[in-house]
C-alpha cells in the first residue's frame, strides 16, 4: 500500500514541468518523508557576484519537496496544494554544489498537512534553509 | 534668483531605465524566470510572462508554488534594492553606465521569507508588486502582493525580512 503510494509520488513529481526544468531527482520517498536533489546550475545564480544560487530556486526544491513528503504519507488519499510555506535561510548554498532537500510530514489531519523541511549542498552538518508549511489534503 | 533648469525629461528617464535594468538583467535566475520590471516613476511592478517550463501541476494546469515565491522574493529583493539605491542614482553618485560593465551594487540577503497561497497560479501573466515596510540600516521588512487577472483577488502574498548590504567603506 504504501509503497504504491511512493510510487504515485515519484510519478507525479517526476511529470512536473519546472522539477524538470530545474533538474530534479527523487533519491528517497515513502512514508510521509522524501529527499529530492536539484544539482547546481548557472542559470539559477541570484548573486553574480559570487555565483550563489537564488533564494527562489531553493524555496521551489523545498516546495516540491515538501509536498511529495505530504502524498506519500500514509494517510494522504491523494494530491496537495501549499497552503503556506515558510522558508529561513541559514547561509548561502556554496557555489557549485548540489542542493539536496529532506521533507516530513510529521502530521496530517482530514483537510491539513504539517511539514517541516530542510536544505543542504554538500556539508550535511549545516543547513542552507529549513521550511515549515501547512498544505492542503486533497480528496481522491 | 535663478534655477537651475529641470533635466530633459528623456535623460531622467534613460538614466533610471539603465539602472533598474542593470540591476535585473545581471541576475542569471531572474532572467531564467523571464521576470521583467515595469517603471512608473519610482513605483516597480514586476512582470511574470506564462511559460510552460513554469507548470508544477501539470493536471490543473497551474503555476509551481516555487516559481510564485520566487517571483514574490524577486519583486521584493528588486524593489527593496531600488528603494536604497533610488537616491544614488538621482543625485548621479551611481553611474548607470558602471552598472551595465557588470559593476553592480550589493545586493539585500534574505532571512526569511513566508509566503501564503491564496488561489492558484493560472497559466497565464502573473504581476506582483512590494513594498518596504521598513528599512533600517542592518534589517528591513518588505511585503509582496502577486495577482494575475484582476487585482482584487491576489494569487499570493508574501512577508519577508532582509539583511542589507554593507555600504563601501
Amino acid at each position: 500500500m504504501t509503497a504504491d503510494k511512493a510510487t504515485i509520488a515519484k510519478q507525479f513529481i517526476e511529470i512536473i514541468p519546472h522539477a524538470k526544468a530545474l533538474g530534479m531527482q527523487i533519491t528517497q520517498i515513502g512514508d510521509g518523508l522524501a529527499e529530492i536533489t536539484m544539482p547546481y546550475d548557472d542559470a539559477l545564480i541570484g548573486d553574480p557576484k559570487t555565483g550563489v544560487i537564488h533564494g527562489g530556486a531553493v524555496s521551489t526544491l523545498m516546495d516540491t519537496c515538501s509536498g511529495a513528503a505530504v502524498m506519500s504519507h500514509p494517510d494522504s488519499p491523494a494530491g496537495t496544494a501549499t497552503i503556506n510555506l515558510r522558508i529561513d535561510y541559514m547561509r548561502a548554498a556554496t557555489p557549485g554544489q548540489a542542493i539536496t532537500a529532506h521533507a516530513e510530514c510529521y502530521h496530517i489531519t482530514r483537510n491539513v498537512a504539517f511539514v517541516r523541511a530542510k536544505a543542504f549542498d554538500a556539508d550535511f552538518d549545516n543547513p542552507v534553509a529549513t521550511a515549515a508549511g501547512a498544505f492542503t489534503v486533497e480528496a481522491k | 534668483m535663478v534655477r537651475k533648469p529641470p533635466e530633459p525629461v528623456q535623460i531622467v528617464k534613460q538614466r533610471r531605465d539603465a539602472a533598474l535594468a542593470a540591476l535585473v538583467e545581471g541576475v542569471p535566475y531572474i532572467r531564467y524566470l523571464g521576470i521583467t520590471f515595469e517603471r512608473h516613476g519610482d513605483e516597480l511592478t514586476a512582470v511574470l510572462p506564462f511559460d510552460e517550463k513554469l507548470i508544477g501541476n501539470p493536471f490543473l494546469p497551474a503555476l509551481h508554488g516555487g516559481v510564485t515565491a520566487a517571483f514574490l522574493e524577486t519583486a521584493a529583493i528588486i524593489t527593496l534594492s531600488w528603494s536604497y539605491l533610488w537616491e544614488d542614482i538621482e543625485n548621479g553618485k551611481l553611474d548607470p553606465d558602471t552598472l551595465t560593465h557588470g559593476d553592480l551594487p550589493r545586493l539585500p540577503k534574505t532571512i526569511d521569507f513566508t509566503v501564503d497561497y491564496l488561489r492558484s497560479g493560472l497559466p497565464r501573466d502573473a504581476y506582483a508588486r512590494a513594498r518596504v515596510t521598513r528599512s533600517g540600516r542592518r534589517y528591513a521588512s518588505v511585503q509582496a502582493e502577486a495577482w494575475q487577472d484582476n487585482r482584487d483577488r491576489p494569487m499570493a502574498q508574501a512577508t519577508a525580512h532582509f539583511l542589507m548590504p554593507r555600504p563601501k567603506s
